[in-house]
């Protein structure tokens, strides 16, 4: 298929990543890998753990340089600006890190107001207003004086998804937004997500394994197993979808494309039966 | 066998030093980064709370022991020559030169080193500098930096604390319990004592430490693998190699600096 076909070269599109590889060392995470997130979209990107999900994100935010290939948002290639360039297009990101990754010596209040301290001249007063709103897009106005050690899980993922969209970003990314709620907080961090994305008009990627609650948000999944992408599509075509990865995905099995057991020699040979008996 | 060891010792030569660059690497791009520490002064001022005014308890209390203790042994010694009177310049001497910076030093590594690499790996290890990359401010410059420079700035001070509670000490247990002469033990200190050979040179000596004790401590946090174990190693490097490079610097320096001095 073209690369226009393929959803690429289009100007609508917000990140894209061509035949992007990556490695540490021997080690390849990612092989060949095509994805696109375009405006104003809740893009997906599932797989099991250790599969390469979170270094797509970090290859996006510019943490890491991809080794082949190349990673587009809003046009600009991550992996060739220098710092000052990085810096100035992340200003446009927000990451929503898998525990929250909140600043424990600040208070709540701080947490957020944060990127706008170090990034604009507002007066304190602005800065106030703006950080009681975010708070409160959040449902956490009333929590604005307490410390992160004071938050639950929720709590503190939904101050942080606050703080990533302090300075109204273009694209913000969620690493595992779901991990580890309870099934109200699972619901109420979805909406949200749907919510904000909507809202402000921004675009949203999402690295998770919780396949039932992102389902019900997302625009487009796309499916990575052992570093390339094994399935993509809206949530009504992975639903339906009949590859055998997906379907083991989806339903939760224990085995298939996915073994259950990690590679090892033969189990009787292991408990060295035969050895035993002779 | 052999050639295994063999391979061991090249690949922990290869490992040190790699990290020895890196270590290098980083601490010019601390000094490369400093504007901000400078620029946004109340980050500096804030951490010096934490690492210097917070050390202060252990560093006064262990300063009066010290002086008392050389105030003590002093006694002993100086009183086999009939030179009992001299007691305030071997108390105020041995505080300036040697006692003071490296002692004070020695604490400070124990006390603030640890605090900040302990800090500094458990924010690296629960993805707070991670999250700080990501809103576009640079860790090195709105973390490392302030931490380095208020070790720096807070070293002398300390160590001039501890000088001044130990001779205080001093002065306690030998003019106040002894008996030595209140004024004999003053004007002695005041004629042997030199601000330039004496007193500038210690505070060299506590501004170098402080150098080496800020860019070890922050340098291991950075660099600590991010889980409990790694954090815990981390901490004990820092006081360790903190400890041992005060040592080695004060023979160096005292080597320079007092070489040939009557």
């Amino acid at each position: 298929m073209s690369l226009r076909g393929k959803g690429f070269l289009q100007t609508d599109n917000l990140v894209e990543i061509r035949d992007v590889a990556f490695g540490y060392s021997a080690r390849q995470i990612l092989k060949g890998i095509n994805l696109v997130a375009r405006r104003g979209q809740v893009v997906a990107i599932m797989g099991s753990s250790g599969c390469g999900k979170t270094t797509l994100l970090r290859l996006i935010g510019g943490q890491i340089r991809p080794g082949q290939g190349t990673v587009r948002v809003a046009g600009q290639s991550v992996g060739e600006l220098n710092q000052a360039d990085l810096y100035r297009l992340r200003r446009k990101m927000g990451m929503l890190f898998q525990f929250g990754a909140l600043f424990t010596d600040i208070s709540v209040f701080d947490n957020v107001a944060f990127q706008l301290r170090e990034h604009t001249d507002l007066p304190e007063e602005a800065i106030r207003d703006l950080v009681l709103m975010k708070l409160n897009a959040v449902g956490l106005r009333g929590a604005a004086r307490l410390m992160p050690a004071e938050l639950s899980g929720g709590m503190a993922r939904r101050v942080a998804l606050a703080r990533a969209i302090a300075l109204d970003p273009m694209l913000v990314m969620y690493d595992e937004p779901f991990a580890g709620l309870d099934p109200i907080s699972l619901g109420v961090t979805g909406n949200l997500i749907r919510r904000l994305t909507d809202t402000l008009g921004l675009t949203s990627l999402l690295v998770t394994h919780d396949v039932q609650e992102s389902l019900k948000i997302v625009d487009y999944v796309y499916f990575v197993s052992e570093g390339v992408i094994v399935a993509e599509g809206t949530a009504a075509e992975i639903r339906a979808s009949t590859l055998p990865y997906v379907h083991q995905f989806i339903h939760g099995e224990a085995d298939g494309p996915v073994p259950f057991h990690y590679p090892a020699p033969a189990y009787a040979e292991d408990l060295q039966l035969g050895g035993r008996r002779a | 066998m052999l050639r295994r060891a063999i391979e061991n010792l090249g690949n922990r030569t290869v490992q040190g030093i790699w990290r020895m660059g890196f270590a290098a690497r980083f601490f010019f791009a601390v000094l490369l980064h400093s504007g901000t520490a400078f620029r946004r002064f109340g980050l500096t001022i804030r951490e010096m709370y934490f690492t210097g005014v917070l050390s202060l308890i252990i560093i006064l209390v262990s300063g009066l022991f010290v002086g008392m203790v050389l105030g003590l042994q002093g006694y002993e010694t100086l009183q086999t020559y009939g030179s009992e009177e001299a007691l305030g310049i071997l108390v105020a001497l041995s505080l300036v030169r040697e006692l003071g910076p490296v002692v004070a030093a020695l604490l400070f590594a124990s006390r603030a080193g640890s605090a900040i690499t302990a800090e500094i790996g458990l924010m690296k290890a629960t993805e707070q500098l991670s999250a700080m990359e990501m809103m576009a401010v640079d860790p090195i410059a709105r973390v490392v930096a302030p931490r380095f420079w208020t070790g720096v700035i807070s070293m002398p001070l300390l160590a001039a604390l501890f000088s001044a509670m130990g001779i205080f000490g001093g002065y306690l247990v030998g003019v106040q319990l002894i008996g030595v002469d209140e004024g004999s033990f003053w004007a002695q200190m005041q004629s042997a004592v030199d601000f330039e050979q004496d007193i500038l040179n210690g505070v060299i000596k506590s501004v170098v430490f402080g150098v080496a004790i800020s860019t070890i401590a922050l340098f291991e946090g950075y660099d600590a693998p991010p889980t409990a174990e790694g954090v815990s190693g981390a901490t004990t490097r820092t006081v360790v190699t903190s400890s041992l490079a005060v040592l080695a610097l004060d023979f160096v320096l005292t080597a320079f600096m007092f070489r040939g001095l009557n």
